[in-house]
């Protein structure tokens, strides 16, 4: 994993919650490439046609509130957005961003940073993110060291792939020597 | 008491403690929980395909793990067909047993708690934000993703970082036309939605003491729109009463310290509060229901159903203030019970006459109109009085359509008016 990313940024709102990220009628979706068409659909409509890979998302307070639905990360990785970084998170879509492999950064003060259009660097080891158009940065907390693992392996499937097939590695070496 | 500690602990922290068999535990540090219950609704669907990609061979613990399908219920189109199909063939392989399927089906938290899956002292998870109704047992109940709950399938356990608590005491006694769900409203318009976000949120006092468990379900599951990461009511003679014939595992009763840290202290006086409406867009955009009603808000669509508050003393609540009265002309009553077997009692009891005599459409048992993906999905310019959760924009269809969230008695009363009503007024 790149510790450093850079991107085009998109700006949103406060309180951009999962509904207005993907909308309840799209709910039995299940192929991500097929829900990342319908992407922002309701906060930020252009989103899902001009996005490029890399795309750095930066919002508000309360980012990803309401439902539980992966949908809403899953599109967002479908399209490649390269990080989202808010002035603070919902805690489900928080846990499914980065279960979901993406880095997702809470960094308070930093929406009033960036306008859309800009390009955002974020250094996820130093806890610092800049807004390369205008030089002005803001330092975060960076992440804990389980959560930077989970980034690392690519996600909570791959995490626990490695998880599942040590412990049968283990038991096999156990049963040999038995 | 924890002496080395130096202080007491919250009910979240002795939860989490029990369930990590870690004692000294502060809140931000990230523990491993055992995890008591997991329940998993459509969205478990997705689960599926994680599931294999970790190269897990089997669910750690099938009796542990509960399937109900809530949302599309029957099937309203064909990709829900497909998420009903993956799942049945996805319990049926990894023995799954516990499934509540179309016949036998409910709102996934209301199965949880009427067929006490649920106890005191729990770990459980579910693939639903609103999985926090379940803290009313004395639970730490909470949201978890697909992905997440594919995780928890293989190894029965997930990481959770320790919440710091709120504290929400409450004291005074409901007037007229006041429920449980107008303290719930009125404590939002405070908390905001981002008010306890991360945090454990627990109620006490004596006015949560003298709550049924289904009025602190309704407390409960709407810590969810605070962005409590649970909701709690410490476990009394009410709780132990209704989960005693029910529960299918071994409660451990857990309460808070009296020297307890809490972030934050909230308390509330209910004597005068009046009936309370959350108003578009946003549940915690919350004003007296007097003040609306002032306004004569129009509406095209009434709904009184979900987890928040369609269990069977809602609909009888609603039911007498129905009784003999009309759906005022052009609008549309939804009444959707928060199981099959609450809609089974409203056969026994009439009250499924109630609604039909006066125009409503009483549905089969299901999330309905809640969501905006099944059934009563509202158009651009409309306006619906709902017993639900939320009123974001496109919650129940079209982003511009105008949610109001208010108890069951109000919706009825609005029901029957065609505009924002009081049901104190109908008495």
């Amino acid at each position: 994993m790149k510790t450093v990313l850079e991107g085009r940024v998109w700006t949103l709102g406060r309180d951009v919650d999962t509904d207005q990220i993907i909308s309840g009628k799209y709910l039995t979706i299940l192929d991500p490439e097929e829900l990342k068409k319908h992407v922002f659909e309701i906060a930020l409509p252009e989103f899902a046609a001009k996005a490029r890979p890399g795309d750095i998302l930066v919002a508000d307070e309360n980012f990803g509130s309401g439902s539980s639905r992966e949908h809403a990360p899953q599109a967002m990785r479908a399209i490649g957005v390269g990080a989202v970084v808010a002035d603070s998170f919902a805690r489900i879509f928080f846990r499914n961003a980065i279960n979901l492999g993406i880095p997702t950064i809470e960094a308070p003060g930093v929406r009033a940073l960036f306008s859309t259009g800009d390009t955002a660097r974020v250094d996820l080891g130093a806890g610092r993110i800049t807004n390369v158009t205008s030089g002005r940065s803001i330092a975060f907390p960076p992440l804990p060291g389980h959560l930077l693992d989970l980034l690392e392996a690519g996600g909570l499937v791959e995490k626990v792939r490695r998880e599942l097939e040590a412990a049968r590695a283990a038991a096999a070496s156990r049963g040999a020597r038995g | 008491m924890s002496p080395s500690s130096g202080h007491g602990r919250t009910l979240a922290e002795k939860i989490l403690a029990r369930t990590s068999g870690v004692e000294e535990l502060v809140p931000g540090q990230i523990v491993e929980g055992s995890v008591d219950l997991a329940m998993m609704h459509e969205q478990g669907a997705q689960t599926v395909a994680p599931f294999h990609q970790m190269g897990a061979e089997k669910v750690w613990d099938p009796d542990r793990v509960v399937v109900a399908l809530d949302h599309w219920v029957p099937a309203s189109t064909e990709g829900a067909a497909g998420l009903h199909r993956i799942l049945r063939k996805f319990a049926a392989e990894t023995n799954l047993s516990h499934f509540y399927d179309v016949g036998h089906h409910g709102i996934c938290h209301q199965i949880l708690a009427e067929d006490g899956w649920v106890v005191p002292g729990d770990l459980a998870v579910g693939t639903d934000s609103h999985t926090n109704m379940l803290g009313a047992m004395g639970a730490f109940a909470t949201g978890i993703g697909p992905t997440e709950m594919a995780a928890v399938l293989a190894l029965g356990r997930l990481w959770l970082k320790v919440p710091a608590s709120i504290s929400i005491q409450v004291k005074g006694s409901f007037g007229p036309g006041v429920t449980a769900k107008d303290l719930i409203l009125r404590i939002l318009g405070e908390v905001k939605t981002t008010g306890a976000t991360y945090r454990a949120v627990e109620f006490s006092g004596p006015t949560i003491e003298r709550l049924s468990m289904p009025e602190r379900f309704t407390i409960c599951n709407m810590t969810t729109e605070m962005g409590a990461k649970a909701g709690m009511v410490a476990p009394d003679t009410a709780t132990f009463d209704y989960l005693a014939p029910i529960a299918k595992h071994a409660m451990h009763p857990l309460r808070a310290d009296p020297d307890a840290q809490y972030e934050r202290t909230i308390s509330i006086d209910v004597d005068a509060m009046p009936p309370m409406v959350a108003c578009p867009y946003s549940p915690d955009n919350v004003r007296p229901l007097t003040d609306v009603v002032r306004e004569h808000v129009r509406i095209d669509q009434a709904f009184l159903g979900s987890c928040t508050n369609a269990r069977i003393e809602d609909l009888r609540e609603g039911a007498a203030i129905m009784k003999g009265q009309k759906v005022a002309k052009g609008v549309r009553f939804i009444v959707s019970p928060a199981s099959t077997k609450i809609y089974d009692q409203c056969l026994k009891e009439g009250i499924i006459q109630v609604f039909t005599d006066a125009g409503a459409v009483f549905t089969n048992s299901s999330c309905s109109a809640c969501f905006g993906g099944n059934m009563g999905i509202l158009d651009r310019e409309e306006v619906c009085a709902s017993s639900s959760n939320r009123n974001f924009p496109g919650r129940m269809g079209a982003k511009e359509a105008r949610i109001y969230l208010m108890s069951p008695a109000a919706v009825v009363a609005s029901a029957i008016e065609g505009e924002i009503a009081d049901p104190r007024a109908l008495a």
